[in-house]
């Protein structure tokens, strides 16, 4: 399988988008390169030293890979791209709501009743209560992979907490700094307006009698979760306090943070804490990360919460296969981006087709994540499909399947030199009461390793940094 | 601001300032105890660091002899030792780091540097020389930090907590010196010991780092109600009772003023300075100096607590 290549297409005539890239690429020497990759690194270091706190055992671990060639789209590529985005995620937004509401996709029969009631995603004290402006998904990351020059698939929708955002400025900023060139041979758009957007975003949520200037906090598990820096980063470039579960208390249905000045209520949570920890009243009564009276708050209309209680049952990998009919059912369009096929083996037909065609295709648990109990069929050994055959015809309905695909490939500077290297992209999208705003571009992961498909930063997986041309 | 951040700002202070003063006091003992007795050296030098870090009865549960060796390695670095000079640069960094956002990169780096370097060096395994070294080491992280801070803080309520911290762990480090010699201070002991004394007070100074500033400020040889009056009353010595005072004082006044509102902290404090400011050194003794410091301990911890309750929960 031939994968597409960002800069020389499939056979080797460079890209437009490239052109400037690859020419001075070709020029520049590869000394001038591995100097530029040590400065990248030290800075990173000198982040750390600021956000992850470079040589504590547990974050070093967090300094990821940094690759300091560009992943570059053109602005009409990001135009279908955004359009298709900001589509997705008002059928997101709108199929929450439904589901939490009315049900009307389940009565017309989009989605299957039992999908939803039984998915862990799913909470059950949100039905019937409707969030401040009836948005559930205010920052979604929508994980996009790419096949050929035209075609974009979205892999996996990300609704509860999805992080990365800061990777995708911090990589602008250092790219700035060590090629200033290449930014005044380009016209790129800039991404460092993203908190200010996010900012934006969260206050335009505010419950609606919220004053004027409505209080927003960030709620962090604290110093010891694996995002920490991520959380005190941002907190920072909104301007807006830090907290802890134990920063903030709830009298009479109202949350309070604990300030020098007295308490100061609070109207919108951008919260970093699952579901299941944010209050021990109404969810794990042994978390001690959350607020006790924080969930009652939320459904008396006090605070916002950002994201909404019980959003995970929109980003599950069963629902995600009916992503195309939901946004038909609650957009009158079809889907301007595509899901990747996907076959669910609880309908007949498709498990017949995936039975057949184990050796060709990826079949993933539904409620799996990070890879396990995952099958690659055409990596997999006989008897590794011989197993998941078995389950299958036990479980079908735990499954589903999709076709390998060839990941598009992006220059990347390795050990030999610059190759080609798999990428995905996750556009962050901000979904307000006046309006969805996008950053264009987002955060690109690649695969480092030779022929490898796994872009996670937990096997060997790096980033760049994402260039939407502005002409 | 958080009371989580301020509360961390202002225990960053509270502990370097105290590993700071644990460093000096090991350093003015180590010199001290080789005195021979003819000089001044009791023999239960170590006892007195260990009573002036208000670390024995912590020390007594672990080592049954009191020498050289094993109060240094329980203040410097015994795990069980909870204030314990590696464990408050871990304390400090630790709470600069949950407020990271809050303080200079500058002061950030002064106590990260410090905590990677800590984790280079097993202090109990150092010589004489090398310990010294490592104490000059520890004074300087804390001038660092506190010239970080100096410099580069934004002049808010966060560079005001930080202040109050250091303060009052300054005050309170002060007082201790004073409540376990007092007794070599006292105006008698002058036809006693005479002259042998000496030692005894300039250890004091020493504590202090305030040797010099004696003869500068007094210009006269060191006697003990002086060495009490710096200590306590000269406006002149940073780390006297009253500057320590005056400092407290006009940084709540900018915490009051900013917020708009003042509390019990303000009077605790405004009381204790209007009291020590109408005090001459001679109403000291003659109320009785142990007296005195007892009560001024127990005003400072008084204020702490204080603050605490109006501002840092």
């Amino acid at each position: 399988m031939v994968a597409f290549d960002e800069m020389n297409g499939v056979g080797n005539i460079t890209r437009d988008a490239y052109l400037r890239l690859k020419d001075w690429l070709d020029k520049a020497p590869p000394d001038l390169m591995s100097l530029r990759r040590s400065q990248a690194e030290l800075f990173f270091r000198r982040i750390g030293i600021t956000f992850a706190v470079y040589g504590d055992e547990q974050s070093t671990e967090r300094l990821i890979p940094f690759d300091i060639i560009p992943r570059v789209l053109t602005k009409p590529e990001w135009s279908k791209l955004e359009e298709g985005l900001v589509q997705r995620v008002n059928a997101l937004n709108a199929f929450l709501k439904d589901i939490y509401g009315p049900r009307e996709c389940i009565r017309a029969g989009i989605i299957p009743a039992d999908l939803v009631d039984n998915n862990p995603g799913f909470r059950p004290e949100m039905v019937g209560f409707r969030p401040p402006h009836d948005i559930y998904v205010q920052i979604a990351g929508i994980d996009i992979v790419r096949v050929d020059a035209d075609t974009f698939y979205v892999l996996e929708d990300n609704a509860r907490t999805p992080s990365g955002v800061s990777y995708m400025l911090e990589n602008r900023e250092v790219m700035m700094r060590l090629f200033p060139e290449l930014f005044r041979d380009h016209r790129i758009a800039p991404v460092d307006n993203y908190p200010d957007r996010l900012l934006q975003t969260l206050r335009s949520v505010a419950p609606r009698f919220a004053m004027d200037e409505p209080t927003c906090v960030l709620l962090t598990p604290g110093q010891y979760n694996s995002a920490f820096y991520e959380h005190s980063f941002l907190a920072d470039k909104l301007g807006i306090e830090l907290v802890e579960g134990s920063d903030l208390f709830v009298d009479d249905a109202i949350v309070y943070m604990r300030t020098t000045e007295g308490p100061q209520r609070v109207d919108v949570i951008y919260r970093r804490i699952d579901d299941e920890y944010l209050d021990p009243l109404a969810f794990n009564p042994d978390s001690v990360l959350g607020v006790a009276g924080l969930f009652e708050a939320y459904k008396a209309g006090n605070v916002t919460l950002a994201n909404a209680v019980g959003t995970g049952v929109a980003d599950d990998k069963a629902v995600y296969s009916y992503m195309p009919e939901i946004i038909r059912f609650f957009t009158g369009q079809d889907a301007i981006l595509k899901n990747v096929p996907t076959y669910r083996c609880r309908e007949k037909d498709s498990l017949a087709y995936v039975l057949d065609n184990l050796n060709e295709l990826v079949v993933k648990e539904v409620n799996g994540s990070g890879g396990y109990g995952m099958l690659v069929g055409p990596h997999a050994t006989a008897r590794q499909i011989d197993d998941f055959r078995k389950r299958l015809k036990h479980d079908p309905d735990g499954f589903i399947a999709q076709p390998t695909l060839a990941l598009s490939t992006c220059p990347t500077f390795v050990a030999s030199g610059v190759a080609p290297r798999h990428v995905d992209l996750r556009p962050f999208v901000l979904s307000g009461s006046d309006r969805v705003r996008i950053v264009p571009g987002g955060l690109t992961r690649v695969a480092l390793k030779d022929g490898s498909l796994v872009v996670n930063s937990s096997q060997g997986g790096g980033t760049k940094d994402t260039w939407v041309l502005d002409a | 601001m958080l009371s989580r951040t301020a509360d961390n700002l202002y225990w960053v202070a509270r502990y370097v300032e105290r590993a700071e003063f644990l460093a000096r006091t090991i350093d003015a003992t180590a010199r001290i105890a080789t005195l021979p007795a003819a000089y001044g050296g009791t023999g239960s030098e170590w006892e007195s660091a260990l009573l002036t870090a208000g670390a024995a009865d912590g020390f007594f549960r672990i080592y049954q002899d009191v020498n050289e060796k094993t109060v240094t390695d329980y203040l410097v670095s015994h795990p069980d030792n909870p204030s314990s000079i590696r464990n408050c640069l871990d304390i400090a960094r630790r709470n600069a780091r949950a407020v990271r956002t809050a303080i200079t990169g500058e002061m950030w780096e002064t106590l990260n540097g410090a905590w990677l370097e800590l984790r280079k060096v097993e202090p109990s395994a150092l010589g004489r020389e090398e310990l010294m070294r490592f104490l000059d080491w520890v004074k300087n992280v804390s001038l660092t930090f506190d010239g970080s801070a100096y410099r580069t803080m934004l002049r808010n309520d966060a560079y005001w907590f930080t202040r109050l911290g250091a303060c009052i762990e300054r005050a309170d480090n002060t007082a201790r010196i004073l409540d376990v010699k007092y007794h070599v201070l006292l105006p008698e002991t002058e036809d006693v010991g005479g002259s042998l004394d000496y030692f005894q007070w300039a250890t004091i100074l020493r504590g202090v780092s305030a040797l010099t500033s004696y003869h500068w400020v007094y210009r006269q040889s060191v006697k003990p109600w002086l060495v009490a009056d710096l200590l306590i009353l000269n406006r002149q010595m940073p780390r006297s009772l009253i500057s320590s005072y005056d400092t407290i004082v006009r940084f709540l006044d900018m915490l009051g003023e900013a917020y708009g509102k003042v509390g019990q902290p303000h009077r605790i404090a405004r009381n204790t300075l209007n009291a020590l400011d109408t005090t001459v050194i001679e109403d000291v003794f003659q109320q009785g100096l142990h007296e005195f410091i007892t009560q001024f301990i127990s005003d400072n911890n008084k204020l702490g607590k204080a603050i605490t309750d109006h501002y840092l929960t």
